[in-house]
């Protein structure tokens, strides 16, 4: 973990990092098509990261999610999606049978160790 | 403020007390536990959810730093994982802002910081409905309604952040995967298109790939090559048909 000055820095580089896109929305609305192909691309590389960034916490986690088994992580995921749509696309439906899934999953595998 | 004004404020505030500020709250509450286990203080969780207010571009940040990974690669990561609050405020904005705007430009320069993906999404419904017909209680539901998304956002975070160390073992593994679940059901529960079916899956794909061999650089590229992959299988498929 790098200093408190450090990761102070970064979030502040991070935060105006983001804000450049909701700055330039202000700037450029009514200027710009927003149906066009660069919007398309952007959108796409956007939504591919956020995905490769889940994927990636839900395989190969650090901290604490490490200690758990990944085939219970892969089944809690799931678990959550079956229950969202059961439920017609109630988030916390999905999320409780989720976490409570991955629970029960992560007591009975310490149990059988 | 008058009246009328008020009203609008306290409608957006009203509205977003209920489902909005509670989904947040369950992904914020992930992200302040998630936060507690890297090691975060707990004034910077507040100042980066403020700060950057995009949960996704959070979670970039936090994981790139718990995996040491180069500060330009990592702030360039999260400034492109929110690149869709680009087409967002350019198509919210001229729904609170004409030639007739009482309002000066860095009022909406100011709000432009509180577009997210739930504030734009209820905004751009709710302005089409008769209460919302005029710029002025536009521009007040929409604070109201930020208000108490970002407050929510910043409250849950908080108790995610202290709730971490007090629960057993089993809850605490729990509580870290409420986010990655609640991206999980998101992510694949609004793709609806091909082309973010695509991008799922390429995105995906390439960070798993490049995990094992460039870890700092796996989610850029994940983006940079799975997103453009997916925009092109979707230009070529919407050229043949």
């Amino acid at each position: 973990m790098p200093g408190a000055t450090e990761i102070g820095l970064m979030v502040l580089a991070c935060g105006l990092a983001t804000y450049l896109w909701r700055g330039l929305g202000v700037l450029l609305s009514g200027r710009l098509n927003p149906q066009s192909a660069m919007f398309e691309w952007v959108s796409c590389v956007a939504y591919a990261l956020v995905a490769g960034l889940i994927a990636r916490i839900i395989v190969a986690p650090s901290g604490l999610l490490a200690q758990t088994a990944l085939m219970d992580r892969l089944l809690a995921c799931a678990v959550a999606f079956i229950a969202y749509r059961l439920a017609r696309r109630n988030m916390f439906v999905g999320l409780v049978c989720g976490v409570a899934f991955f629970m029960v999953a992560g007591y009975v595998r310490s149990a059988i160790v | 403020m008058i009246p009328q004004h008020r009203r609008a404020f306290a409608t957006g505030a009203r509205e977003a007390l209920g489902v909005p500020a509670a989904v947040l709250g369950a992904g914020f509450l992930g992200y302040g536990s998630l936060a507690a286990d890297a090691g975060y203080p707990v004034w910077l969780t507040l100042a980066a959810t403020v700060a950057i207010w995009a949960l996704p571009g959070q979670l970039v940040l936090m994981e790139m730093q718990a995996g040491g990974a180069a500060a330009v690669a990592t702030v360039l990561a999260v400034s492109l994982s929110a690149a869709r609050f680009f087409p967002m405020t350019l198509t919210l904005m001229p729904l609170m802002r004409d030639g007739s705007s009482p309002r000066r430009l860095w009022q909406f320069l100011l709000a432009a910081q509180l577009v997210s993906m739930t504030t734009w999404a209820v905004a751009m419904r709710r302005f089409n409905e008769p209460d919302l017909k005029d710029l002025e209680s536009r521009w007040h539901y929409f604070l109201g309604f930020s208000a108490v998304c970002i407050g929510s956002a910043a409250l849950f975070a908080v108790i995610g952040q202290l709730l971490l160390g007090a629960l057993p073992p089993l809850a605490r593994f729990g509580l870290a995967l409420l986010t990655p679940l609640y991206f999980f059901v998101t992510l694949v529960g609004e793709a609806q298109s091909r082309a973010s079916i695509t991008a799922l899956v390429c995105g995906a794909a390439v960070a798993l790939l490049l995990h094992a061999v460039a870890p700092g650089w796996s989610l850029l590229g994940a983006g940079f090559i799975g997103g453009t992959a997916a925009f092109m299988l979707q230009r070529v498929h919407a050229r043949r048909h």
